[in-house]
């Protein structure tokens, strides 16, 4: 009674205070229950005699790695294993992400054509893929389909000397002679010019209404250039073509079952929902803007690609983000058919030397690391396309 | 004083014209939706050429030419690997399904108790059909049987141990049961903690948010591999030295986590579809923080985000699959565990197994999304009445 006189209530439900005290309560809570999980810990380990921190890195590995990108042998620290982890991820992420982005916008695009029949197809595809677990992929190419295919010996051929085994799928690898520098650096050059042109050409249509070719600049500059080079320095390329001996092939570049599984249940798995999105994304444009490019008097393809696809690109990129970083995060399925990501490898480890707490955060500081990076490329892609407001 | 009515009004119809023959009856359709143009007619001979690819291998392996029945291995295999089947023979090997059927639905469990499973599922549909029909009465009653009284009931059922019920242990379950499980104990132990993690996300109070925030993220940002090895690894670590921690608990701990961070980022876009108006309203008439929430915001939101949560059902129901790689048994282990029996062992057994756990996951993925579409397409017609 007495504080309301004075026009103030009581402490007790004053909300700054309030907040304050649980905020307080939760805090006091968290630290108490850290602190148990941390003693039970630190007692556990002793236990079982497992020294924490880092030190481990710096063993030797001891276990082999079927397929390394970079020299790597048992020999080699546990480090080195884990990098070689790594790169396998970031392989399987960024080739799944190439193909499902493929795939996902054809078959999109696909759902909404004119074509009765191809518009059932891609429907069929999305509604297959898109309900069954993508673990139930993998196994289904590396155990019914892969594992089943003929025996070296007897490997199915595809022209220029690519074949196909149970052990997996070989092609030639380019082997780089002197001088093919030039090639790969008239390549970039190719590139960047190929900016500046457009870059250029944009100016002079904002300045004279007129736009210069660009397109076909572009593929001169970008394929022409590293052809001229290619062929001033005298072919620098040879070919390792794979080569059949009594077992097996040898030569060439071999992908292995493991990874190509993987690889392509991720990227079908995957383009179901990018499918989906491309398509919510195309419809999201409202028809008029359609019609409003047709009456300014623009032709179906410069509509398309100057009045559609940046508004749709505007739907698109954010849950196109999100789906990147779950076909990222599902590369860890790799465990299950044995493909030496940095699961697989960081479980191996696990297994032999018990430091569970500090792969288990290895694992976490990696994984967010390629999350944020992600996250950040797209939301600048997001932040070039989104509608710019005055 | 006009002489001639120059205004010229119709008084009767022009009679229709016929459109043209082209475009009409089965020709006019086909020509309009295959042959519009030379483009669509590439895309066409292109789609069928994919279809006669497809379809008549497809529908040869299984069907014409599958293993309906059998008692082992030499029924789906060639003469060559030992079989009956002449050489170069190809077909699903359903006898393998048959076979194993009950353990793909139960696992190990005994098979005088399946009863119980069989009851507890019963109990399951029984309360879940009328829940999901919108027509239904005592929604209020049915929710709290089926998410509070339900589970505690099949936990008593299935693990056993009381009312002269003998004891399963969970190293016995497996099959279809543990999917569902799973993905049951999952979305039931989300939902209240997605709902406490997304009001914390959007509370004033700057620990309750970083909290909360941090939480949701971490969890979100790492696959569900990793935090079901953390579940099954780190937990016996967290706890006191001694204590021993089932298997399937571990699984179900980390399933709930991950579920919950998504839970809660699901529900948060429901809050924040909530006009401010409806918070100011239950401000102004004096409704506590819980109140407030309680009773005016979150049963709008969480109606609003139905479909949501239902798509995050099916997303954890593809999920479950993954705790075969901590080394435990649901439908997809199970069925894979099996291609190794010997007696089984053919070429043909793991393309069969894992087309039927393909078949049931599909099912059950492809109902549920069309019911989020339902509901979906339903509540957009109550938002614009």
């Amino acid at each position: 009674m007495v504080s309301q006189q004075n026009g103030r209530a009581s402490v007790f439900y004053d909300p700054k205070i309030r907040g304050i005290f649980f905020q307080a309560v939760l805090f006091a809570a968290l630290a108490v229950f850290v602190s148990w999980i941390a003693g039970n810990t630190i007692a556990n380990l002793r236990r079982a005699h497992i020294a924490s921190g880092f030190g481990f890195l710096n063993s030797r590995a001891g276990f082999d790695v079927s397929n390394a990108l970079i020299p790597y042998s048992s020999d080699s620290t546990i480090a080195r294993a884990l990098l070689v982890g790594l790169l396998n991820t970031l392989l399987v992420a960024a080739a799944g992400i190439v193909t499902a982005t493929a795939i996902g916008f054809l078959v999109g695009i696909g759902r909404l054509a004119r074509n009765w029949l191809v518009r059932q197809i891609c429907t069929i595809y999305i509604e297959i893929f898109r309900n069954i677990p993508p673990l139930l992929v993998i196994f289904f190419w590396y155990m019914g389909v892969l594992s089943v295919l003929p025996l070296p010996r007897n490997s199915i051929k595809f022209p220029f000397d690519m074949y196909l085994n149970s052990r997996g799928f070989y092609m030639p690898a380019p082997v780089l002679g002197e001088g093919a520098w030039v090639t790969g650096a008239a390549f970039m050059t190719g590139i960047i010019l190929a900016f500046v042109s457009a870059s250029w050409a944009r100016r002079r249509q904002m300045a004279t209404g007129r736009r210069p070719s660009v397109l076909w600049v572009a593929i001169a500059l970008i394929v022409g250039l590293p052809l001229a080079a290619f062929a001033l320095t005298g072919f620098p390329l040879s070919l390792d073509v794979p080569k059949a001996s009594v077992f097996n092939l040898t030569g060439g570049i071999q992908v292995k079952p493991e990874f190509l599984s993987l690889y392509l249940a991720l990227s079908f798995y995957t383009a179901a929902f990018i499918a989906e999105i491309v398509r919510a994304g195309i419809l999201g444009v409202n028809r008029g803007q359609t019609e409003a490019a047709y009456s300014l008097g623009l032709k179906p393809g410069p509509t398309l690609r100057l009045v559609i696809v940046p508004q749709a690109l505007r739907i698109i990129v954010p849950p196109l983000t999100s789906q990147y970083l779950n076909l990222t995060k599902n590369t860890s399925l790799a465990v299950a058919v044995g493909y030496a990501d940095l699961v697989a490898i960081g479980g191996t480890i696990l297994n032999q030397t018990g430091q569970a707490v500090e792969i288990v955060a290895i694992w976490m500081v990696v994984y967010l690391g390629i999350s944020l990076v992600v996250s950040v490329l797209m939301n600048w892609f997001n932040a070039k396309t989104a509608l710019k407001e005055k | 004083m006009q002489e001639h009515d120059l205004n010229f009004v119709r008084v009767e119809m022009a009679i229709a014209e016929a459109p043209p023959r082209s475009g009409k009856g089965l020709i006019g359709w086909i020509r309009n939706n295959l042959f519009a143009s030379l483009g669509d007619t590439i895309l066409t001979l292109l789609g069928v050429a994919l279809v006669v690819l497809i379809v008549p291998p497809l529908a040869d392996w299984l069907f014409l030419h599958a293993q309906w029945t059998g008692t082992d291995r030499t029924f789906c295999a060639t003469k060559a690997q030992g079989g009956i089947h002449p050489d170069g023979w190809s077909g699903a090997c359903w006898a393998f399904v048959g076979q194993k059927f009950q353990q793909f639905l139960y696992g190990r469990y005994p098979i005088a108790e399946r009863w119980r499973v069989d009851l507890v599922g019963a109990l399951f549909l029984v309360l879940l059909v009328p829940l999901l029909i919108p027509r239904v009465p005592r929604k209020g009653l049915n929710a709290l049987l089926f998410f509070v009284a339900y589970p505690i009931v099949s936990f008593f059922l299935l693990l056993g141990g009381w009312f002269g019920l003998s004891h399963v242990e969970t190293p016995l379950w497996g099959g279809l049961m543990v999917t569902l499980v799973l993905s049951f104990v999952g979305i039931v132990a989300s939902f209240p903690m997605g709902v406490l993690l997304a009001l914390g996300r959007r509370s004033r109070l700057p620990i309750v948010k970083g909290v909360c925030v941090a939480f949701i993220e971490i969890v979100r940002g790492v696959p569900l591999v990793t935090v079901l090895f953390m579940a099954s690894v780190m937990l016996p670590l967290f706890l006191p030295p001694g204590t021993t921690f089932d298997k399937l608990l571990r699984a179900l701990v980390g399933v709930s986590i991950f579920a919950g961070a998504y839970m809660a980022e699901v529900i948060r876009g429901g809050l924040q579809a909530i006009p401010t108006g409806q918070y100011d309203g239950a401000d102004s008439l004096g409704l506590s923080y819980w109140q407030k929430m309680g009773l005016i915001v979150l049963p709008q939101a969480v109606k609003l985000v139905i479909p949501g949560i239902v798509n995050e059902f099916i997303g954890l129901f593809k999920d479950t699959t993954l705790v075969y790689i901590i080394g435990m048994f649901d439908l997809l282990g199970t069925v894979t565990q099996n291609f190794s029996d010997a007696n089984w062992a053919s070429p043909q057994t793991p393309l069969s197994g894992l087309v039927f756990a393909g078949f049931v996951y599909w099912c059950f993925c492809f109902a549920m999304s069309r019911y989020s579409q339902f509901i979906e397409r339903r509540l957009d017609r109550e938002r614009k009445r």
